[in-house]
């Protein structure tokens, strides 16, 4: 079975109960590489975290799209990208650090990219102020057999 | 509900089910502190056994209350996390709250 080039695309609103929407959507489209439930779970993790940023801190008071696009690639990787159009993040470093964040009153713990940074293969964050952020990940499953 | 509360000799224990994420966690949040306020108890444990779901936000809502429970020099802790949990609660550094229960207890003492 070969899944080179398959990719869905969809487009949530911002809100926070679609947030388990947008994993359920990542772990279903990832079980065609059939994938442990450890690797699923890091998925799932991961996209909650990439789509909650969008939801807190991309869109504060508003709601907006969040653009979610999974692709397979060199048929064993799963590419992540989610994608808002909201304020942006001024120091993208600053903001990778652990623990660091701008919502402490709404606890957040400030780990979103650690969990994204440990739970997949590659993390790439783009934003502009503004603009928005674009995080893409490569999540990388094991073959099996 | 997503969390039961229950009293013993240990104080409090809430009792979390399904998934914890954002959305979730501001409901729990708002259970949880309330029952906190009234009862004031010396610990709170949290039984995680029932989650089968959690993203850093479970990390925030136990972090709000160890906060909260700070007020009146009260502590937290955290049993029955299952494997996915307790990779969220090492990368936290939440690690050392977790307390082995029963035979398991023994096994470890």
């Amino acid at each position: 079975m070969r899944n080179i080039n398959n990719y869905m695309k969809i487009t949530l609103a911002g809100y926070s109960r679609n947030e388990s929407l947008a994993r359920m959507c990542a772990a279903a489209f990832a079980a065609q590489l059939d994938p442990t439930v450890e690797e699923i779970n890091d998925i799932k993790a991961a996209v909650s975290e990439a789509v909650t940023n969008c939801i807190v801190h991309g869109y504060r008071d508003t709601i907006g799209d969040i653009d979610m696009t999974l692709r397979i690639i060199d048929d064993d990787t799963v590419y992540i990208k989610i994608a808002d159009k909201g304020v942006g993040i001024e120091d993208v470093e600053r903001a990778m650090q652990p623990m660091f964040t701008t919502c402490p009153d709404e606890e957040r713990a400030g780990l979103g990219f650690a969990v994204m940074e440990s739970f997949t293969d590659s993390l790439r964050v783009h934003s502009r102020v503004g603009r928005g952020t674009t995080v893409t990940m490569l999540k990388r499953v094991q073959r099996r057999g | 509900m997503p969390i039961e509360f229950m009293y013993d000799k240990n104080g409090l224990t809430a009792a979390i089910s399904g998934e914890i994420d954002h959305h979730a966690a501001a409901e729990m949040r708002i259970m949880t502190d309330g029952e906190l306020e009234r009862a004031m108890p010396r610990t709170l444990t949290f039984d995680m056994r029932g989650v089968t779901f959690m993203d850093s936000s479970g990390v925030g809502l136990i972090l709000g209350r160890a906060r909260t429970m700070k007020r009146w020099g009260g502590r937290i802790r955290i049993t029955a996390p299952s494997g996915r949990v307790e990779k969220m609660l090492k990368l936290s550094g939440l690690a050392p709250l977790i307390v082995k229960s029963g035979k398991e207890g023994e096994k470890n003492a």
